[in-house]
Order: structure tokens, then sequence, then C-alpha cells
């Protein structure tokens, strides 16, 4: 805010002749003035700046500095080898970054993996970017067509010629990714559904609901993805077992949904009844009032939770290795004890890289919402 | 629409617009409307009046069932409202409803506030419909306004979207809920004009207003409640000049100092 001093006109002469205030010094020159303005600020400032230098420079040290590039074993990282203090054993991650993105998907067939992953992302980019003409194409060829091309080409078939690969070979940012995506696209739509269910004129609609929410979103994910792993063979005929990696992202979908649910039902209370009414008084029935005045609104008032609850549901994909399911993470892990590579800096290696992965998907997810609010709002000022 | 000349002299029944009868409705315990009996002509003119809390705005919005009544029966343009959801919207669709706080929507550019019920609830074709919004935005007189967001308007002139906004249904009646009391007293006005030549093309209208020049010049009838009933009811000028009960008097006396 500009200070005020351009309202100040009570003298009538001097309005015409006043100009405006000389130029604030920069937020930033006031800031870092601050920083020592008096004994106490600067006994914090010199605090601060220990901790930063203290937790900065090892980790500068480790990532970069000390950090070997090159090699093709663990002879490389060792402290010995080098004849120096080593950090981060960056050849291994070189080496098994395969590993890591594809788990043990075939080697032949990764180009089916990459093929998918092409496609995802240019439909990804296209519906996302505001810039971009015909987003509703976008949007339609990947709730529709792309789901099926995918499965096809992921799963394999015969009859396209493709050869069949069975989920238990499927692992890393593939299984990662596949989960995340999923659970995303199924618990927008479905926490939607649940939200406006629990808030129904309806009893018996809004009951079951509300069980389901609650009994969902009460159990830990853990919990949940154990269910869906140990239980559900037990009710189902041998004969129609699913498979292991769908029975998780069941899991996650119906997880993912109920926080999504409590979400949306923020936003929906948060609209003024007279929306819901000027809506009704037009004639509008439940599902185009819905649809065309109060989710719009709704939604867009909770982007920041959509988005928190979608970034928490990427970083709960780590729990599925819990149930035999090869995540990125836990291929990280088991790729770190693998006697080719095993060495003192091995597996903080890879928890670092792991850790810059996760960083930086959640944090290109962040960006994107704030980008979208911005504009947003800006749409309907 | 009739005018003033032949109502009441068509067939009965099919010349009243609305006939609440017998109605009452609670808030929980409280009895926010008492055996309210209401019959209004086609094409006529009402103005409700009363002290906050009386039940007038409750009562017109028992009209298209954004309230429910509890006992009574209410019959609107010649269907009666029931549980019906086929019934409430068919009711909805020929009753415009015009609210203190506007209720525009602020998602929607002007045109598409306007073209949104006729497009989805009447099914017109898109270029149709905004033909018609741009006609009835030019008659509130903000026809430029059309591509612009309701935020970036005056509250003056939101109100008046606002009102082309339930025009473009093309309502047999026309509720109003306080239209001016949210506006700034500059822009009361403009929207006042707006409704008296809405009445003098002789829409039907129910309206909830302390806007006692308004009543005067526009009103057939001039309602006061109190405590959830209709007190008293007369004439304009009879109600202003002479009105009969204790109550009336009072709030008059309040209003008009």
């Amino acid at each position: 805010m500009p200070m005020s001093h351009v309202a100040d006109t009570r003298a009538g002469e001097a309005a015409a002749e006043l100009k405006p205030p000389a130029l604030e010094r920069s937020r930033v020159a006031a800031q870092l003035a601050s920083l020592v303005s008096s004994p106490t600020n600067i006994v914090l400032t010199l605090l601060a700046l220990a901790i930063a230098y203290a937790a900065l420079v090892p980790a500068v040290r480790f990532l970069v500095v000390d950090a070997v590039w090159t090699g093709v074993d663990r002879e490389a990282c060792l402290a010995s080898t080098a004849g120096r203090p080593v950090g981060a054993c960056w050849p291994f991650v070189f080496n098994r970054i395969g590993f890591f993105v594809y788990g043990q998907y075939p080697i032949a067939e990764r180009w089916r993996v990459n093929v998918t992953a092409l496609i995802a992302m240019v439909l990804i980019a296209w519906a996302l970017a505001p810039s971009l003409p015909r987003r509703g194409i976008a949007v339609f060829l990947f709730f529709v067509p792309f789901p099926i091309v995918a499965f096809l080409l992921l799963t394999g078939s015969t009859a396209l010629g493709l050869e069949p690969v069975p989920t238990n070979l499927w692992g890393g940012v593939l299984v990662t990714v596949t989960i995340s995506l999923l659970g995303m696209v199924v618990s927008l739509p479905l926490g939607t559904v649940l939200a406006l269910g629990r808030r129904s004129s309806m009893p018996i609609v809004r009951l079951v609901c509300v069980v389901l929410i609650e009994v969902i979103r009460g159990v830990p994910l853990i919990a949940l993805l154990f269910m869906a792993n140990r239980m559900l063979p037990l009710f189902l005929s041998p004969g129609m077992q699913p498979d292991s990696l769908l029975r998780v992202i069941v899991g996650v979908c119906l997880f993912a949904s109920a926080s999504m649910a409590e979400v949306i039902r923020g936003g929906l209370q948060a609209l003024p009844k007279g929306q819901y009414e000027a809506a009704q008084s037009l004639g509008l029935g439940y599902w185009p009032m819905m649809l065309l005045i109060i989710l719009p609104q709704a939604l867009k008032l909770v982007i920041p939770g959509i988005v928190n609850t979608f970034i928490s549901l990427f970083k709960d994909t780590t729990l599925v290795t819990i149930v035999g399911i090869f995540d990125f993470l836990t291929a990280v892990e088991v790729s770190a004890n693998v006697p080719q590579w095993s060495s003192p800096v091995t597996s903080v290696t890879g928890y670092a890289f792991a850790a810059m992965f996760y960083f930086a998907c959640c944090y290109a997810m962040s960006r994107y919402s704030l980008a979208m609010e911005r504009r947003l709002a800006t749409e309907s000022r | 629409m009739t005018d003033t000349a032949n109502r009441g002299a068509a067939a009965p029944g099919a010349d009243e617009a609305v006939v609440m009868s017998g109605v009452h409705k609670w808030f929980g315990a409280f009895h926010v409307l008492r055996d309210i009996n209401l019959t209004v002509k086609r094409g006529e003119r009402i103005v409700v009046c009363g002290p906050s809390g009386s039940g007038k705005s409750t009562l017109i919005r028992c009209i298209n069932r954004l309230e429910e009544h509890q006992r009574g029966r209410i019959v609107v343009d010649g269907i009666e409202l029931t549980q019906d959801v086929k019934r409430i919207e068919q009711i909805r669709r020929e009753v415009g409803m015009v609210f203190q706080q506007f209720n525009l929507f602020p998602h929607l550019t002007v045109l598409e506030n306007c073209t949104l019920a006729p497009i989805w609830v009447r099914k017109m074709p898109r270029r149709q419909a905004e033909e018609l919004a741009l006609r009835l935005l030019e008659r509130v007189r903000i026809p430029e306004q059309a591509q612009k967001y309701p935020g970036q308007l005056s509250g003056g002139q939101q109100q008046r979207v606002a009102i082309a906004r339930s025009l473009c249904m093309n309502p047999k009646i026309m509720l109003f809920d306080e239209p001016t009391s949210a506006l700034d007293p500059e822009m009361v006005k403009e929207v006042l004009d707006t409704m008296v030549s809405l009445a003098k093309e002789g829409m039907t209208m129910l309206c909830v207003t302390h806007e006692m020049g308004f009543a005067r010049q526009i009103a057939d009838r001039v309602i006061f409640m109190d405590s959830g009933q209709i007190v008293e009811e007369n004439a304009p000028e009879a109600f202003f000049t002479n009105p009969q009960q204790e109550r009336t008097k009072l709030f008059l006396g309040q209003i008009l100092a």
C-alpha cells in the first residue's frame, strides 16, 4: 500500500502543488536495515546466519563439492579410492536411473511407458496451459481415450502384438505417477459427488455420504491399504482376485476422495446462500445450478485445499511399499542395497535424489495452483 | 399482460396471479407467518411494508418456494405449490425475483448472467438469448456493461442487471425483496425508475420496500405486516393519509417522520 499522503487535500492552495512523497527506501533495504537495528536484532541475525551456515554448507559440500560424478561401481564412491572424503555418489543415480523410473518393466518394452508418458504430458500441458486453444478437446482426450490407450500400452495386449507386462514388474516413477495421477483424477469428481451428497436434502443420500467420508477419513491410509490388499481377497472368490496394484489404487482413490470431499464441502459452505437462491429463483434445477453456478465458484475458493490434497496424495503414495508395491522410493532403497553400489554414501545419495524428485513435483503443483488462482481472481474482477 | 381496465372482468381463477389462503409458517418455534390470505390479480402492483422481522420477506419468498409454507395453500399462476419439484421449477420459471443483495453470479459476465437461465431453462439458442439479454440490458440502460463482471459495476448497476436477468425469463410475476435497501442513496433512484417503468408496462409485481414515494406512485395496494400477520391493506392514498390500525399509524409515524 502506498502511503496516504496523496489524500491530504485539506489545504486547497497547497493541493495543486503537492508532490508525491519522496521515494521510500525499497522494502528490501528497509528489511535489511531492521536486521541490525537493535542489539537483540543483531544477536538474532547472527544466530540465524549461524544456523543457515550450519545447514547449507554441509549440504552443498555433500551434494556438489565432495560429490563423485563418474564411476562404474561402488569403488568410485569409496573414500579409500578417491583419496578424500566423498559426498554424494552420483554415478549410482545415473547408473540406476532406468530402474528408478521403470522398476522391473522389461527393458525392451520400456518405450511403451515413454510413449504413454509423452502422450500424458502433452495432453496435461495442453489442458492446463491457459493460453492454448481448444483446451476442452485436451480434457476430453485425457479422460476418455487416453486411459484406454495407456492401459493397453502399459499392460500389453496380445491382440495388438504388445507383450503383456504383469503389474508386479512395474515399479519406480511409473508406479508412483500411475497411482498419484489416478488418485487425483478420481478423487476430484468423486470427492465433489460425496461433498454434494453430504449436503443433500435427501436423508439417505446424506447418511451414505457421511458414513463413507467419516469411515475412510477416520482410518490411516496404511490401514486402508492393508485392508485393500489383505482383506479384500478374503471376501472375493479365488477366481476374481483383482490385480494387487489395482487394489492399492482403489484404496488410494477412496482415501483421497474422502479428504477431497471435506475440502470441497468447505467451499460449498463458504458460498453465500444468495447464490443458491438466485439460481433457484431463475428456475434452474439441481444439477444445472450446481454445475454452472455453485461448483465453479466453490472449487475456485478451495484451489489451495485441492492442491494441498493432491500434494499429500502424491507423497502418501510412498506408503504403498508396505503392501509390496514397488514405487519410486522403494526402487531407490532397493538399489542402494545392491552389492555393486553398496557404500557408506549410497543410500544417503539415493534419499537425497528422491527428496529432490518429490520436491520438484510438489513445488511444480504448488506454483501452478498459485498461477491459476491469480488468473481466476483477475477473471472475475 | 392485462391493463387496469379489464382486471376483474375475466373468469375467476384465470385472473389471479397469486392466491395465498390460510398460509402459516414457522422458523423452528417462531411463528413467522400467521394465517396469510392474499390474492394478487394479474397486472396488480402490491407493495408490502412493515417493521423488520414482520415476515414480509418470508411472505414473498414463499411465492417462489425459497421458503416452504407449512400450512395453507399457495397457488401461483394457476399452479398449486406442493413438494413436487417439477411444479416448483415450473412456477420459478414464471416468477422473477430481485434480491436485496443483488445475488449476481460473480464468475459470469453481465451478459452470461442474463443468458444463463434462458439457455439452460428455456433451452433458447445462444444467439437468440444474447439478443434478448442485450435488449433487456438496454431497457435497464446499461447495454455498454454487457461484457463486464458484476464486481466491476456499482450497486445500482448491479441491481439493474439483476432486474434484466429476471426479465430475460419473461416472467409473469416479479418479486422484489427490498431491492434498494443495500444501495447507496444516490443509486436508489436509478433502480426505482427501472421498477416504475416495469410497473407502467403492466407487470404483476410484489415489492417489499420502504420507499413510500415509490409505493404512492405505482402501487395498487399497500399491505402492512406486523408479527407475521397482514394488519392492514389499502390503496396507497388511503393507506398513507388515513391508516385504520394503531400499529400502522405507529409504523408510518416512524418511517415518514
